[in-house]
């Protein structure tokens, strides 16, 4: 029997509802249990010294002063971890060439970063501990640092792994069609420089471990702030030489991770292998500046693009030069290839259009590393291919929506394949702008931005379409050799009093992945949602997955448990066709009731049926099946990922005399195909374009030409705050995959991938009537002050 | 240690209704003493500079970092946490709202940005839109955007001004 989602009267219809979400209340009341909330007998806590330098050599290390400190227990540098824990290569086979030196848990002979673990200090109390790292003495010989991305691989810039021969990390040309010959033939080509900004995900709770090592058992428990526990478990017991099954990782509460709490990092292993060899329970908190310093970086990218048009505004060919600087060491196990990688896939993303170049080039560099942050690649192809395409429209005098309707894919030409060579299985992006269009009422917009020009306003409307990669493949990780699940399961059962247990392999850390769990599994199996228990986060006892990233939570999470739900339901209903000597396809169940599948009397509450198998099983027939327990997983087999679409628009003012920008509205419309909570997806997005408009507008990690961090605070690195924030229309498309019954993608990073280029092109409009253009974000005052020709020096 | 620098100091103090009494650490602060020492772990500290907010507890009436104040200066003072303001009901309302409008997310930034709206709440009146995201602005949250936490925060202004009416 499948499920006829399109009827919202059918029986048990929690899917595509807004159902409330189970744990929001704890939370709410401060019952929340985050890493730091948790506190363990005997448990000491670790701080590390770090390098406050960008390079160098580590010559002696004195630790008297900080062995003096009240409380401090032990101190290990990192020759000590060496001996107990091997170092890890972040490569993937699959990323041909990708290169990176082995990487260990803290600094051994050498510093590369300023942030980098060097010492590890372990007291009783944090205070003591971070007192006493404080005195560490370390003979730091300064090396030249290498900063800049663009000229990392000149001959004269010094080579930071020399074994490695030089600075380049990872390139990679793709090429399609003829880029050259349709340049040549074009009407018009448009070409321009755009620079991303180097950000960090800001995650309010910091980075948390607390991990017990018991010798007794031999086993090892990570209480662990993590998008993906099973991951962590594997690399727990590859460097730790533990057996993988006594690895147990637990993920409670997680104060928010947008990508930052899915790596691996040197401190949180350190705080294993410590935990290990003190046979104590150790805690690790990250302070605020080391989240700045050592929380991975991304999008630090400068780019030189072209777009060539004919006379119709149709794109002949897109050819894009991506360069980024990741660090000095690419991030373990996932890498930091894939984010130059997503720019060279996704540029270009919603066109039909044949000539495709574009290159990516990754270099080494004295800052901290770079990895995937929400909507990896995504807001940098983005704010390319629409920025290029609304430059082309105002070359060519036309209107930013119709250059893109002249050539987006049609609704009706899937499945197709990109000049990316990626493969479209169903997107919506006329049906998209055309809802765009008509919520935020085009013309009318059009004729406000005309009158306050009048008035001496300078306000812009800016346009984005974008695709978005969710959903996941092999293609991703697994193919490149990392154990990184790309499938993932859950186990539902039926307990003696009918009310039903989910234990799922995907987490959650915000994004209401339980309450999502729980409507699909209240549906599937036929029960009240308050009557489902989600259990996620600890690879003890859910199945094997790969946690919660790249927007997979509900399309292959949510799928696995939709089976596992009829499948439990098929059982509950075979047990009860033998009780109620009926034919188990002619009966249903219903709000926790076996009912009459036609008439819907009703005729067993599921606690019946459970009294009955767990308590009185000798009532029932010798041979009849009753494993009130099921266990399904869900793989994506047909497309390396589910491609979802969408379309943003920002209407702002510029004040030209400050620079300083005014959002004034904002509207998305996304099409994640079925949507399962539509207030959970709309404020997924919501929060997804907020975090994009940080980007857009504040959001800049600062160096200097020595790789020094300068802004390693909230008060200097802005994010945006409530009063900046304008309140955003969501609408949608419902485009479902076929690749699972349930039908969903991802929906969680739409919101990041759209809002910075829609708020450029709404700058640019704004200020092309002064012929000004800003390409570098974030769009600081200064920024469009100097664009404006307001400032020079 | 001499009396004029003690690095220990004794404090008396009603926490959520409940007095009490303890020699606390001259350096620590407020938000690590309610933590540590009393198990209020609902207040959380996140930036230690007084910028995010998600340590924000009510201090003789008024919002006040966690972070930003030594335990030792809660002498006689009159300190709620959200564990307080939820066991007394005093704000059950704004939780209803936040849950019902899903105006958190992880959770992280929540218990601190309801000492703050229930700071503005309490003033009386009904504040604008444009007002609670003024008076929010101390308050970061990662997850949401902001929007739905300034729905729930508008619409128990508009039930309580209802009900005021009434």
């Amino acid at each position: 029997m499948t499920i006829q989602f399109n009827d919202p009267d059918r029986p048990n219809s929690y899917i595509g509802k807004t159902v409330p979400r189970p744990n929001a209340t704890k939370l709410v009341q401060g019952r929340g249990r985050y890493v730091d909330d948790i506190a363990l007998p005997r448990m000491l806590h670790v701080a590390f010294a770090r390098s406050p330098v960008a390079h160098a050599k580590i010559g002696e290390i004195d630790l008297d002063e900080a062995k003096a400190v009240k409380g401090v227990l032990r101190v290990f540098t990192g020759k000590d971890l060496a001996e107990v824990c091997t170092p890890w290569v972040a490569v993937l086979a699959h990323l041909k060439g990708l290169k990176s030196p082995p990487e260990h848990p803290l600094a051994v002979d050498r510093a590369c970063w300023v942030g980098e673990p060097v010492v590890a200090v372990v007291a009783t109390t944090r205070a003591a501990a971070e007192e006493a790292a404080s005195l560490v003495m370390v003979d730091y010989e300064d090396l030249p640092a290498v900063t800049d991305t663009m000229t990392a691989l000149d001959k004269d810039t010094p080579v930071i792994h020399p074994e490695l021969g030089d600075n380049l990390a990872f390139r990679r040309l793709h090429e399609e069609g003829d880029v050259e010959g349709a340049m040549a033939q074009a009407h018009k080509v448009v070409s321009a420089r755009f620079r991303t900004a180097r950000h960090t995900g800001v995650t309010l709770e910091p980075r948390s471990i607390l991990v017990d090592w018991n010798p007794a058992e031999g086993q090892m428990t990570a209480y662990h702030a993590t998008q993906a526990p099973h991951m962590m478990q594997t690399v727990f017991a590859k460097h730790l030489d533990i057996p993988e099954s006594r690895v147990r990782v637990i993920c409670g509460d997680v104060g928010g991770s947008y990508g930052i709490k899915v790596h691996v990092y040197p401190d949180e292993v350190a705080t294993a292998a410590i935990a290990k060899m003190m046979g104590r329970p150790i805690k690790f908190i990250a302070d605020r500046l080391e989240s700045y310093s050592t929380d991975i970086h991304a999008r630090d990218h400068e780019i030189e693009a072209k777009i060539a048009v004919d006379k119709d505004g149709k794109i002949l060919a897109i050819d894009v030069d991506d360069w980024t600087g990741i660090g000095p060491y690419s991030v373990y196990p996932r890498t930091s290839a894939i984010e130059g990688n997503q720019v060279v896939n996704l540029c270009g993303g919603p066109y039909d259009f044949a000539n495709y170049r574009a290159q990516t080039t990754v270099v080494f560099q004295n800052k901290t590393p770079t990895c995937q942050y929400r909507a990896v690649g995504h807001p940098i192809a983005v704010a390319i291919t629409e920025g290029l395409v609304d430059m082309a429209a105002a070359e060519l005098g036309m209107d930013p929506v119709e250059i893109r309707r002249r050539n987006m894919y049609a609704d009706d030409a899937y499945p197709v394949t990109s000049p990316a060579k990626m493969r479209f299985e169903g997107l919506s992006h006329h049906a998209s702008m055309d809802k765009l269009i008509g919520m935020m009422d085009y013309d009318a917009l059009r004729a406000d931005q005309e009158d306050a020009r009048k008035r001496g306003k300078y306000r812009g409307i800016g346009i984005a379409s974008f695709i978005e990669l969710t959903n996941p493949s092999p293609f991703m990780y697994g193919i490149g050799g990392a154990r990184i699940s790309a499938q993932d399961g859950c186990t539902v059962r039926m307990d003696p009093d009918g009310s039903v247990v989910a234990l799922s392999g995907v987490t959650e850390q915000g994004q209401g992945t339980e309450a999502m769990l729980s409507q699909i599994v209240a549906e599937g199996v036929g029960v009240n949602p308050s009557q489902v228990r989600i259990v996620t986060g600890d690879t003890q006892v859910t199945p094997y997955g790969g946690g919660t990233w790249a927007s997979r939570g509900a399309g292959i999470g949510g799928e696995a448990a939709l089976q596992a739900a009829r499948a439990l339901r098929d059982s509950i209903l075979e047990v009860a066709g033998a009780m109620l000597q009926a034919d188990a396809s002619t009966l249903d169940i219903r709000s926790g009731q076996v009912v009459d599948g036609d008439s819907g009397e009703e005729r067993m509450p599921l606690e019946e049926l459970g009294r009955i198998v767990y308590f009185r099983g000798d009532t029932l027939p010798k041979d009849l099946p009753r494993e009130l327990v099921q266990t399904r997983h869900f793989i994506t087999m047909e497309y390396p990922f589910a491609f979802t679409n969408g379309v943003q628009a920002s209407y702002l003012e510029v004040d030209t005399d400050t620079g300083v920008v005014t959002l004034l509205n904002h509207w998305c419309v996304e099409d994640c195909g079925r949507v399962i909570n539509p207030q959970l997806v709309d404020e997924q997005i919501r929060g997804g374009i907020v975090q994009g408009l940080g980007g857009a507008l504040y959001e800049e990690i600062h160096y200097d030409a020595y790789g020094q961090l300068l802004n390693g605070s909230m008060a200097d690195y802005l994010v945006p705050m409530a009063a900046e924030m304008p309140d955003m229309q969501i609408g949608h498309v419902e485009t479902p995959t076929g690749e699972s019954e349930l039908g969903a993608k991802g929906a969680g990073e739409a919101g990041t991938a759209g809002a910075p280029a829609a708020v450029m092109n709404a700058i640019n409009d704004a200020l092309r009537p002064l012929g000004a253009q800003v390409t570098e974000m974030p769009f600081t005052p200064e920024r469009i002050l100097r664009a404006l020709g307001k400032i020079e020096d | 240690m001499t009396e004029m620098f003690r690095d220990k100091v004794d404090v008396a103090l009603t926490v959520n209704g409940e007095p009490v009494e303890a020699r606390v650490p001259a350096g620590q602060h407020m938000i690590d003493f309610l933590r540590l020492d009393l198990g209020l772990t609902g207040a959380h500290a996140s930036c230690e500079h007084g910028v995010c907010g998600a340590c924000t507890i009510r201090v003789d009436g008024v919002s006040v970092r966690g972070c930003l104040m030594l335990a030792a200066q809660a002498d006689g003072a009159e300190v709620w946490t959200v564990e307080g303001l939820t066991d007394t009901a005093a704000i059950t309302d704004l939780q209803d709202a936040f849950v019902a409008r899903n105006a958190l997310q992880c959770g992280f930034c929540t218990p601190g940005m309801l000492v703050a709206a229930e700071e503005l709440l309490s003033a009386g009146g009904t504040p604008s839109r444009a007002e609670i995201r003024e008076h929010l602005s101390g308050n970061y949250c990662r997850c949401t955007g902001y929007e739905a936490i300034v729905d729930a925060v508008e619409s128990v202004a508009k039930a309580r001004a209802g009900k005021g009416d009434a």
